[in-house]
């Protein structure tokens, strides 16, 4: 029996999920409010109660990413770790990563100045998608289709001025059907996976109303997302990809702290069990 | 328990956790349950969401 502690921000159906099924398993498993924990430079370990494990669950990226970084500080295991929820957190980091290991993904140009950013729009052409480095549930992606819409858009960014949005990330708009692909990679293996499909706009989060429908895991399919959940260092991942008409598969995201609310419901497999599985046995590596 | 922002009644399930969000069905409020000792409720008011929030 282990034990194992689940610290979240908001405490979703994801989260209870978890904990039923920890519980389920015979694991002595509790969830811990991450914005109730105080930690400083000279504490240790001991001073806390954190398992033999922590499953990271904040909704807010940056402070999942910062608790990790504290709990890695007490020698506490962390899944996912703090080098993959970094790498995944970013999705020009992703997309060169997905590069690097020879994985099938959109192309993609970065640019660093609202100028060159403009350039790259003319001389590529429109259309392009134009994402926030750091985001998700599809929030900022915008596809940009004319000269007129990427003068605003790009107007726009230097008015917010966030601390990214001097990063600009311009992506082929894949011709696909209306549709993507989420898989879930639970140490990688792939547990299941399922069609986003659009509600009727260009995106297809199932934050934005995405339809899920179960999705078979092909050979194809599931040995890109071992070599992308290899590639960002493996843990518990959500790989989305794209039928590009023309390659066939693409791969254009990994997500940490994956939501599987949505796919458990037509999963053949139980999801949170397969994670809470993994997350004991990491314990035994 | 009622709102505290529009006095409305909050629907609180037996089984609500510490950390669960309940939205106040009148005005739409979000709270977060920050303490639960058997029937005693604390809310205090739910963060809004943020621009990193989600996967």
């Amino acid at each position: 029996m282990a034990k194992i502690c689940i610290v979240f921000d908001r405490l979703r159906t994801e989260e209870k999920m978890l904990k039923k099924e920890g519980l389920e398993l015979g694991h002595d498993t509790f969830l811990l409010d991450a914005k109730t924990t105080k930690i400083n430079t000279d504490s240790k370990k001991n001073d806390f109660d954190f398992g033999d494990v922590i499953l990271q669950r904040c909704i807010s990226y940056f402070r999942g990413l910062h608790f990790t970084a504290c709990l890695e500080f007490l020698d506490v295991p962390v899944i996912n770790t703090f080098q993959v929820a970094s790498k995944c957190g970013n999705k020009l980091i992703i997309s060169l990563l997905l590069k690097k290991h020879g994985i099938p993904t959109p192309k993609t140009y970065f640019s660093f100045s609202s100028d060159v950013a403009l350039e790259t729009l003319e001389k590529v052409g429109y259309p392009l998608v134009l994402k926030p480095v750091v985001g998700s549930w599809g929030r900022g992606v915008i596809p940009i289709k004319d000269k007129d819409t990427a003068d605003s858009i790009i107007e726009m960014r230097e008015l917010t001025d966030g601390t990214h949005d001097r990063i600009y990330y311009l992506q082929e708009l894949i011709k696909r059907p209306p549709r993507d692909i989420r898989t879930i990679m639970v140490g990688g293996q792939a547990v299941a996976s399922m069609y986003r499909t659009s509600s009727g706009g260009f995106k297809t989060n199932i934050a934005t109303g995405a339809d899920p429908k179960l999705c078979e895991i092909t050979k194809e399919m599931e040995d890109l997302c071992i070599k992308a959940s290899d590639a960002v260092g493996g843990g518990i991942l959500g790989i989305d990809l794209m039928e590009d008409e023309k390659r066939g598969l693409v791969v254009h995201e990994i997500n940490n702290t994956v939501e599987f609310k949505a796919l458990s419901k037509v999963a053949k497999k139980n999801i949170p069990k397969e994670i809470i599985e993994f997350t004991v046995n990491s314990l035994r590596k | 328990m009622n709102c505290p922002e529009c006095d409305g009644k909050l629907n609180i399930p037996d089984d609500a956790a510490v950390g669960e969000i309940i939205s106040c069905p009148d005005c739409g409020s979000d709270y977060e349950i920050s303490k639960k000792d058997g029937s005693n409720i604390e809310l205090k008011l739910a963060e809004k969401v943020g621009e990193d929030w989600g996967e």
